[in-house]
C-alpha cells in the first residue's frame, strides 16, 4: 500500500452542521422582520440594511487582512451583525452614522477581541449603544409607519416613549407604528424565533424566560405586561440579541439566570431610567456577567456526587 | 437487604448523546467464516492490564487453544494460539495505537488441530467460574478489552444485584453483536441463565437499541423462555442514540443508577457484559475452546463486499479485506473499530486482537477532515456530553496547559465517546484535545511521584 492514509483522532464522523449553516439560519429567521421593515418603513430601510451588511463584511475582511489572519467572511457572521445593527436603527438615520456603527461593531467589539466567538458583548448592541450615546438625536428620531406614503408626516415617538394607551395590541403585533427598523413587527419576530427553535439553532430557554420575566416584572411594577413585551426592542432583543452564542451562557441553568437578569433589568431601566428603552443596556450588562454566571452554573458531572442515587422504587 | 427489584418499561433518562447515522449495511448478511490464513501474528497485549509474556519458543509446534502468552498479574488474561502450526518468530510489531508490542507469529499448517489439553471446564461455584473465565482468555469483547474474570469477581463489600447484557451496538456500521444475536441465540440464552444462577442474580436486563427489531424478537424469545420461572430476565428496547452502549450510560438507562466518578459498575450494583462475551462464555463452558476467533464487521465505502467475517485472532487486516473482495476504491482511512471511537491506523498490515469488532475502510470522500474554525460557543458540545461535562471549557484549559483547570472541569471523567466533536459545528478536535490534556495530567503525576516518595 503506497498511498498515505489519514490518521486522526476519533471520532471519524462529524455532523453536517457548520458555523456558516447556523449563521444562514439566523439570516433566514430575520427575513420576516426584514420584509416587515420594508413594508412598514419603505425602500429606504432596504438601503440602510444593505449599507450596514456591506460595511460590516468589508470591515471584517479588512480587519482580518490587516491582522494577517484567515478571512472569515465566509461564515456569514458579519452579515448577521450588519443585519441586526440595521434592524436596530431608525430608518431616517444618516447612512454615515450607520457605517460608523458597523465599524464599532466589527472592528472594535468583534475583531479586536479575537473575532467570532471571542467578543464579550454583542457587537450589534454595543454599536447601537455607542451610536445612542454619540448621536442621541439621530438615534431617537423615529418616523411613523408608512411615512413614505405621506411625505409630510411628522416625527413620531415609539410606543414606549408615548402614552401607554396610544397603540392597540393589534398595532403592536403588526408593527404599524414608529420605531427602529426591525423591532416593530412582533409577529415577524416571533415567526423568526420559532424558526430558530425548530431548527435547533437556539434553545427556547433564553427568549421564553426573558419574556416571562419581563411580563412578571411589569406586573409587579404596575405596567401592562403585554404592552411592555410587544413594544420596543424587547422581542428583537430576547430572540435575536440575548441568544447570541458568544455572549450568552452555554450551560442550561446559566441561560435561565442570564435571561431572568435581562428581563428584570429591561423593565427596571424602562421604568426608572430617563431613556425610553432598556433592552440594549440590560443585555449588554448581562453579557458582561456571562463568565461569572457560567462558572456558577457548571453542570454537575455524571457520577460526581459522593453518594450514588438510589433506584426509584 | 431485601428490596424488590423492578424492571423499567422504558429506559430511564440519560443526558446528552447524538444521533449518528446508523449505516448498518451488513445487518442482513449471514456471517462468513474465513478460511485459515497462512499465518497469524498474535500480539501479547490484547486487554487492559498487564502485558503477557510469550511462553512458547521459535520452532515450537502449537495447536488451536494452546496458551502462548500469559502473565501472573491479576488483571491479565492468557492468550491462546488461534491456529495449529509452528512458531515462526517472536518480535515487536505495531499495535493499532501505534505502540510496539511483543507478538508471536505462527505459520499455520491448515489443519486447525485442537490442543489435546482442551476439555470443558467443570463449574460448580463462583470460584470455578472465575478460574474458567480466566483460562478461557475472555476479555470484554465490546471494545475495551477488560479481562472478564476481573469483572465477574465482585469484591465482597459490594452488593451486585443486576446483570446488564449490552446489545446496544450504538456505533455506526458495526453489526457484529447484531449478527451474534441472530446466529448464536442458543449460546446467549445458555450464557445468560448460567451466569445468572452462578452469580445468584435476581435481575437480568438485556439492553438493545430499537433499530434491530429482529434481534429484539430473538432476545424476547430468550427472555420469555420457561427456564425463567420468576420472569427475572427481561429485555429493554433503547432508542437508537449514541452512546447507549457506553457502560455508565447503559447502567443509567437500565436501572437509573449512577456509577460514581472513577468507580466501577459494581459500585452501582451492576455487571455489564457484552452479548458476544456472554455467548462466548456459554460456548466455552460447553466445549472448553478458549477465545481464538472473533466476529468482525468489515465495511466502509472502500470495501468491495461488506460483511461480517469470523476470523482467527491474529489474522492480518489485509487478509481479511482481501477475503471481502479487497478495496473497491483507493482507501484513504482505515479504522479499527467504529467511526466514533475506533482508532485510525496508518496501513493494513496490522493484526486482529480479541477486542476488535470492526474494520472500516473509507474513501477520500468519507475520510476527508474539515479544517477546524473558531469556537462560537454554541453549547452543542455541552448538550451532547453524556457525562455532563463542558467540553469546550476543558479544551480551553488544555490549550492553556492549566492542569488545575483541567481537573476542575473533570477531564478524567471523559470517556472519549466523541459526541462533542461530532456535534461541533466548528469541527473542533475536542476529543483529541481532551486526550492531550489527560496525557499532560498523567505525565505530571509521573513527574511528581518520585518527589512524594522521597519525602
Amino acid at each position: 500500500m503506497e498511498n498515505k492514509m489519514y490518521v486522526s483522532s476519533s471520532p471519524h464522523f462529524r455532523s453536517n452542521s457548520s458555523t456558516t449553516k447556523i449563521m444562514l439560519d439566523v439570516i433566514i429567521a430575520l427575513v420576516p422582520a426584514t420584509i416587515a421593515s420594508v413594508i412598514i418603513f419603505g425602500p429606504l430601510s432596504l438601503m440602510l440594511i444593505g449599507v450596514c451588511i456591506a460595511s460590516c463584511v468589508l470591515c471584517e475582511y479588512i480587519c482580518r487582512k490587516v491582522m494577517k489572519r484567515d478571512t472569515t467572511i465566509g461564515d456569514l457572521s458579519a452579515v448577521v451583525t450588519g443585519l441586526l445593527l440595521a434592524l436596530n436603527l431608525p430608518v431616517n438615520i444618516n447612512p454615515l452614522i450607520a457605517v460608523f456603527g458597523c465599524i464599532v461593531a466589527i472592528v472594535v467589539v468583534k475583531q479586536m477581541f479575537g473575532g467570532i466567538g471571542m467578543n464579550f458583548v454583542n457587537p450589534a448592541l454595543a454599536a447601537r449603544i455607542v451610536l445612542l450615546v454619540s448621536f442621541p438625536n439621530a438615534m431617537m428620531t423615529w418616523v411613523d409607519a408608512f411615512f413614505y406614503k405621506a411625505p409630510d408626516a411628522v416625527a413620531s415617538a415609539t410606543p414606549l416613549a408615548s402614552d401607554p394607551s396610544a397603540y392597540s395590541y393589534t398595532q403592536l403585533l403588526l408593527g404599524t407604528h414608529g420605531g427602529s427598523l426591525g423591532e416593530t413587527c412582533a409577529i415577524a419576530l416571533i415567526l423568526g424565533g420559532l424558526y430558530l427553535v425548530v431548527r435547533k439553532v437556539i434553545s427556547p430557554i433564553i427568549p421564553c424566560v426573558y419574556i416571562l420575566t419581563s411580563g412578571v416584572m411589569s406586573l409587579i411594577i404596575g405596567q401592562d405586561p403585554i404592552y411592555q413585551i410587544l413594544s420596543g426592542g424587547l422581542l428583537l432583543g430576547a430572540i435575536f440579541m440575548a441568544t447570541d452564542y458568544a455572549t450568552s451562557p452555554i450551560t442550561k441553568w446559566g441561560k435561565v439566570v442570564y435571561a431572568v437578569g435581562c428581563g428584570v433589568l429591561t423593565i427596571l431601566l424602562r421604568t426608572y431610567s430617563n431613556m425610553p428603552e432598556g433592552v440594549s443596556f440590560s443585555i449588554i450588562l448581562m453579557n458582561i456577567l456571562v463568565p461569572l454566571i457560567e462558572s456558577a452554573t457548571t453542570p454537575k458531572a455524571f457520577g460526581k456526587e459522593k453518594k450514588a442515587k438510589g433506584e426509584k422504587k | 437487604m431485601e428490596t424488590k427489584l423492578t424492571f423499567p418499561k422504558k429506559p430511564y433518562r440519560t443526558h446528552g448523546g447524538v444521533h449518528v447515522p446508523h449505516r448498518k449495511n451488513t445487518a442482513g448478511k449471514q456471517s462468513v467464516e474465513m478460511p485459515v490464513p497462512s499465518s497469524v501474528t498474535i500480539t501479547m497485549s490484547q486487554h487492559i492490564g498487564a502485558v503477557c509474556k510469550p511462553v512458547v519458543k521459535v520452532g515450537d509446534t502449537v495447536a488451536v487453544g494452546q496458551v502462548i502468552g500469559d502473565n501472573d498479574a491479576y488483571v491479565c488474561a492468557p492468550i491462546h494460539s488461534s491456529v495449529s502450526g509452528t512458531v515462526k518468530k517472536i518480535d515487536k510489531v505495531t499495535a493499532p495505537d501505534g505502540s510496539k508490542v511483543d507478538a508471536v507469529t505462527i505459520e499455520s499448517d491448515g489443519e486447525m488441530r485442537l490442543y489435546e489439553g482442551i476439555k470443558p471446564p467443570v463449574i460448580n461455584n463462583l470460584s470455578d467460574l472465575l478460574k474458567a473465565t480466566r483460562e478461557s482468555g475472555l476479555v470484554g469483547l465490546g471494545g475495551a478489552g477488560f479481562p472478564a474474570h476481573v469483572k465477574l469477581n465482585i469484591p465482597p463489600d459490594k452488593e451486585v444485584d443486576t446483570l446488564i447484557i449490552n446489545v446496544a451496538e450504538c456505533e455506526p456500521y458495526i453489526t457484529a453483536d447484531h449478527r451474534e444475536v441472530l446466529e448464536n441465540s442458543w449460546a446467549i440464552m445458555s450464557g445468560v441463565y448460567s451466569l445468572k444462577d452462578i452469580l445468584g442474580l435476581k435481575r437480568v436486563i438485556i439492553g438493545v437499541e430499537n433499530n434491530k427489531p429482529d434481534a429484539i424478537k430473538v432476545l424476547k424469545a430468550i427472555a420469555d423462555n420457561e427456564v425463567d420461572k420468576y420472569d427475572e430476565v427481561r429485555i429493554l428496547p433503547l432508542k437508537a442514540s449514541y452512546p447507549y452502549g457506553a457502560e455508565k450510560v447503559l447502567i443509567k438507562a437500565c436501572t437509573n443508577r449512577t456509577v460514581p466518578m472513577g468507580k466501577l459498575p459494581s459500585d452501582a450494583g451492576c455487571i455489564v457484559m457484552n452479548v458476544a462475551s456472554i455467548a462466548f462464555l456459554a460456548e466455552y463452558m460447553k466445549t472448553g475452546i478458549p477465545l481464538t476467533k472473533k466476529r468482525i464487521t468489515v465495511d466502509g465505502d472502500a470495501i468491495e463486499n461488506p460483511q461480517n467475517v469470523i476470523v482467527p485472532v491474529g489474522t492480518c487486516v489485509k487478509d481479511i479485506i482481501d477475503f471481502c473482495g479487497g478495496y473497491k476504491e483507493e482507501p484513504k482511512k482505515l479504522i479499527m473499530g467504529g467511526p466514533m471511537m475506533g482508532a485510525a491506523v496508518s496501513d493494513d498490515s496490522l493484526f486482529i486482537a480479541k477486542q476488535n469488532n470492526a474494520i472500516l475502510a473509507f474513501t477520500e470522500k468519507e475520510a476527508r477532515l474539515q479544517e477546524p474554525s473558531a469556537c462560537i460557543r454554541c453549547g452543542r458540545c455541552v448538550d451532547a456530553c453524556p457525562m455532563c461535562l463542558v467540553p469546550t471549557a476543558i479544551c480551553k484549559a488544555v490549550d492553556q496547559k492549566d492542569t488545575k483547570a483541567m481537573l476542575d472541569s473533570n477531564i478524567m471523567n471523559c470517556m472519549e465517546c466523541g459526541c462533542c466533536a461530532f456535534a461541533c459545528p466548528a469541527n473542533r478536535h475536542l476529543v483529541n484535545n481532551i486526550r492531550l490534556g489527560k496525557q499532560i495530567i498523567n505525565n505530571e503525576k509521573k513527574r511528581l511521584m518520585p518527589l512524594k516518595e522521597g519525602k
